[in-house]
Parts: structure tokens; sequence; C-alpha cells
């Protein structure tokens, strides 16, 4: 299963009750304001860090840099993707937004 | 794979929009199926005719439009959320007693039916919002 994560988790909690419900084997795609939750240096780093080690998170690319922010910005172990990446996500698995 | 696509937030509102065009962009690029896109809620307002967005400003009406002609999209919007909200097409209107609209070229109007046969047809159903 693909989650996606379109706020900022310090707007909504929508990422954190999604990393709850998460299995081993899914994956967490953070798009729009939602890649505020995949930055380096804020007190959600530990979390992304440790929900790494389960699953996958992705981070869509062209709304990290339409926020002013690079890819290095983003915690080590995010995957970028862009917009195709996000189709072959969407492909690859069903999907749950979490709006 | 065969896609179906929910809109469920109106235009410059926040992104929702924008990503749900992208998204669809690139997997008809890829040669997927999109089998609809249906705009609800407030997602109704991407149907709008007369949108004057500035000239160095994306247009988000247009471009499902012209995305619409390129790949013969079928492009629906609900017509309940649609009709709270001012937006009729020609029949609506008429039939409502209207002298005005609104919906753009390549958006038709219809019933929430039509969202959930794409969530039975469509593999996938993606869901963009607020």
């Amino acid at each position: 299963m693909l989650h996606t994560v379109n706020k900022s988790p310090f707007q909504t909690n929508s990422l954190e009750t999604c990393l709850r419900f998460a299995r081993a084997s899914h994956s967490v795609l953070l798009f729009e304001d939602g890649i505020y939750g995949a930055l380096k240096g804020t007190r959600l780093e530990s979390l992304i860090t440790d929900s790494l080690k389960s699953y996958s998170i992705y981070v869509l690319v062209p709304d990290v840099e339409a926020r002013g922010m690079r890819i290095g910005d983003v915690i080590d172990g995010v995957k970028p993707v862009d917009y195709a990446g996000f189709v072959d996500l969407a492909a690859e698995n069903t999907v749950q937004a979490w709006l | 794979m065969k896609f179906g696509i929910l809109v469920n937030e109106g235009p410059y509102q926040h992104q929702a929009s924008d990503s749900a065009y992208q998204f669809t962009k690139a997997a008809l690029e890829k040669g997927h199926e999109i089998f609809r896109v249906f705009f609800y809620h407030d997602g109704v307002y991407n149907a709008s005719r007369l949108l004057v967005p500035p000239q160095d400003d994306r247009h988000i009406a247009n471009r499902w439009s012209a995305l619409s002609k390129e790949y013969k999209l079928d492009l629906v919007v609900c017509i309940a959320a649609a009709q709270r909200r001012g937006m009729l097409d020609e029949n609506e209107a008429k039939r409502q007693g209207k002298d005005a609209h609104n919906i753009a070229e390549g958006f038709h109007i219809s019933g929430l039916g039509q969202l959930i046969e794409a969530g039975i047809q469509s593999e996938r159903l993606v869901v963009f919002g607020d």
C-alpha cells in the first residue's frame, strides 16, 4: 500500500497518524506541504529516521524545490521521486490518501 | 494500469488540482489509462469557463481542457456539488431558468454514480484534496 500525505506535520497530525498505521511492506509518499515532514532538523526527524527502518518513505522533488528547498535538505534515506515516480508507486501499490 | 482520479479541491486554493493534473499528465505520458477524472466538492470550480488568472500564471481550467482534448479524457463534474456552487452547463442553465452557463470545454456534468463507476472500473482511485 502507498500512503500519500499532502499536509505539513506542523499543521495536521496526518503524517504521524499515517506512520502509526503503516505496515512493514508499505510505502509513504510526502508531497505538497507534506514534504516539510521529510526535512532535516525538525522535531519529527527521529520519527522519520525510525520509520525508515520499517518502510520506504518517498518525497516528491518538484514540491521540495517549489518551496525553496533542495534534496540535500531532505533526511538521508528518504527517496526522491518525480511525478513519473509517483505514478509508478501508485501503479505498484493500492493508494491511501491521508487528506 | 487503469487509474481513476478524484479532485476535491478548487483551483488556486492549495495544490490539489495542480497535483492531480501533474499526476494525470505523467500517467498518460507513461501510457497508462485514465478512466475518468471526477471533480467533487469545491473541485467543481476547476471546470469554470470564466477563470481569468493573470497571464503569467497557469490556467487551471484550460489546462484540463487541453489535456482532455489531447487524450480524450473523461472530465466529470458532480451535478449536486456543481449546482450548489453555481456551476451550470447549457442544459442545466435552461432547466433552472438561469441566463448563463459556465462549464469549460471538455468537462461535463453528471451524477455521483460516475464516481462509483470510476472506483469500480479503475484499478486505482487516486484522491487529491484538501
